[in-house]
């Protein structure tokens, strides 16, 4: 039992160390991708993952990531599950991810927008998000695509600096 | 790694242990690790059809998408509408592995999207016409990601727990999608004299089309009720064109369609073993 909780602990943290391929200062736990670090009866260690959008292509790169680190510490067994449910959203980037996205010059995510069930509102009036420059922090900032070099992101930029720069978008 | 030549040091290692980044065949399977059970008493060949139909929806939009790419009209809508494209694609990818999964052939994702012919299509003929103009474009964009938004929020509690987590997750891309077509609607359609002929065009063009996606799918309300909220702030009238008759779903298609998948299958016929 003692060992089976050493072994957990110690794989949880393996594979919360892994990178995120496309936000390599991000690990996979800042990123709220990792949902769950178990070991079965048996042995083998179960990571269990999220997708952040339906067509992000790093998913493969990530499992093989957790795979490859677990193997290398020396679980022999080792499965990858992928949770679909409840989907990602950025409100589980952690506070550390937070943190080191703004160092990078990538603005953080503001608080996804809370729904109920049921269908989702289309409101065409201008959005008021209010995103800080990671630069200069400057809040006079404004949206110049909503899409950008990953579904992930969006693009902004900045009125006071004249920087351009990334924004996660809330999801 | 090898360096003298790098086509084949990216193929190397395509497995499991050691997956890089995907070029065409050969995905790894999107539902890699999923509960794949289906729920006792459920009609598992109903529930592939269906999973079979949204994801044509998906792989042919999305193939219309990317064909902007190159051509859109700036780089940002260019970035804009290959990001949506891939969003339908993920999307797209999922439903064909729980289609394998349950239509009892286990096909795999390829299977379904580079060996079927036209007529073995079931997306409906909206999402199949050519690009046209960037209004035609972002108008079906719109109507399209209303539509499905609709259905999949409907789908979220769908009695199969896989389709209902992948209807949950594109939810939330499909609300992303319905915003920017919409704004680009107002935009044009409350623009210079020709961006609102070129969207009145637009309009009557695809209006044949739109009773078709309300037989495939009873959201018709909550469609109409976004298109009239667009349609009022672009200043456009609702067109009044009587529905073209023919089904996708029943597998009739436009004569647009089989140039699409030639484009689409070409290489992956060409030489089915080989994964890149
Ligand atoms: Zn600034």
């Amino acid at each position: 039992m003692v060992t089976v909780l050493t072994d957990v602990r110690r794989a949880r943290h393996i594979a919360e160390q892994v990178p995120d391929p496309e936000l390599p200062m991000l690990t996979l736990a800042d990123l709220g991708v990792l949902r769950d670090v178990t070991v079965e009866p048996d042995g083998t260690v179960v990571a269990d993952l999220t997708p952040t959008y339906s067509g992000c292509p790093a998913m493969a790169e990530m499992r093989a990531g957790v795979a490859a680190r677990l193997r290398d510490a020396g679980f022999g067994r080792v499965a990858i599950r992928t949770v679909l449910d409840p989907p990602w959203t950025s409100d589980w980037i952690t506070p550390e991810g937070r943190r080191k996205l703004a160092e990078h010059g990538i603005a953080p995510p503001n608080r996804a927008p809370r729904r109920p069930a049921g269908p989702v509102p289309l409101d065409l009036s201008p959005t008021r998000r209010t995103v800080l420059c990671p630069r200069c922090g400057s809040a006079a900032t404004e949206e110049t695509s909503r899409f950008a070099a990953t579904s992930c992101k969006a693009l902004w930029r900045c009125l006071s600096c004249q920087e351009p720069f990334e924004y996660v978008k809330e999801i | 790694m090898s360096d003298d030549h790098v086509y084949l040091s990216l193929a190397e290692g395509h497995d499991d242990s050691d997956a890089r980044w995907a070029f065409g065949t050969g995905f790894e399977d999107p539902l890699y690790g999923v509960d794949t059970a289906v729920p006792e008493g459920l009609d598992a060949a109903a529930l592939a059809a269906d999973c079979l139909a949204l994801g044509d929806d998906a792989l042919v939009l999305a193939q219309r998408l990317a064909e902007w790419v190159t051509r859109a009209p700036e780089l940002e809508e260019e970035v804009a509408l290959a990001n949506i494209g891939l969003d339908l694609l993920g999307q797209a990818r999922l439903l064909y592995s729980r289609a394998g999964q349950t239509d009892g052939t286990g096909r795999t994702e390829d299977a379904y999207a580079y060996f079927r012919d036209a007529a073995d299509f079931r997306n409906v003929r909206l999402a199949e016409l050519p690009n046209g103009d960037f209004a035609f474009s972002v108008l079906r964009l719109l109507v399209f990601a209303s539509w499905r938004l609709a259905h999949f929020t409907e789908l979220a509690s769908a009695p199969d727990p896989v389709l209902a987590a992948i209807a949950a997750k594109g939810v939330k891309e499909l609300a992303y999608h319905r915003q920017y077509a919409a704004e680009w609607v107002v935009r044009l359609g409350d623009g210079t004299a020709e961006s609102h002929a070129r969207m009145l065009t637009a309009l009557e063009a695809q209006a044949p089309y739109w009773e078709e996606l309300f037989a495939a799918h009873d959201v018709r309300e909550a469609v109409l009720a976004d298109l009239r909220q667009v349609l009022d702030a672009a200043g456009l009238p609702m067109p009044a064109v009587p529905p073209l008759p023919g089904q996708g779903r029943g597998g009739g298609h436009t004569d647009h369609l089989a140039p699409l998948l030639a484009e689409l299958q070409s290489v992956a016929r060409a030489h089915p073993e080989a994964t890149w």
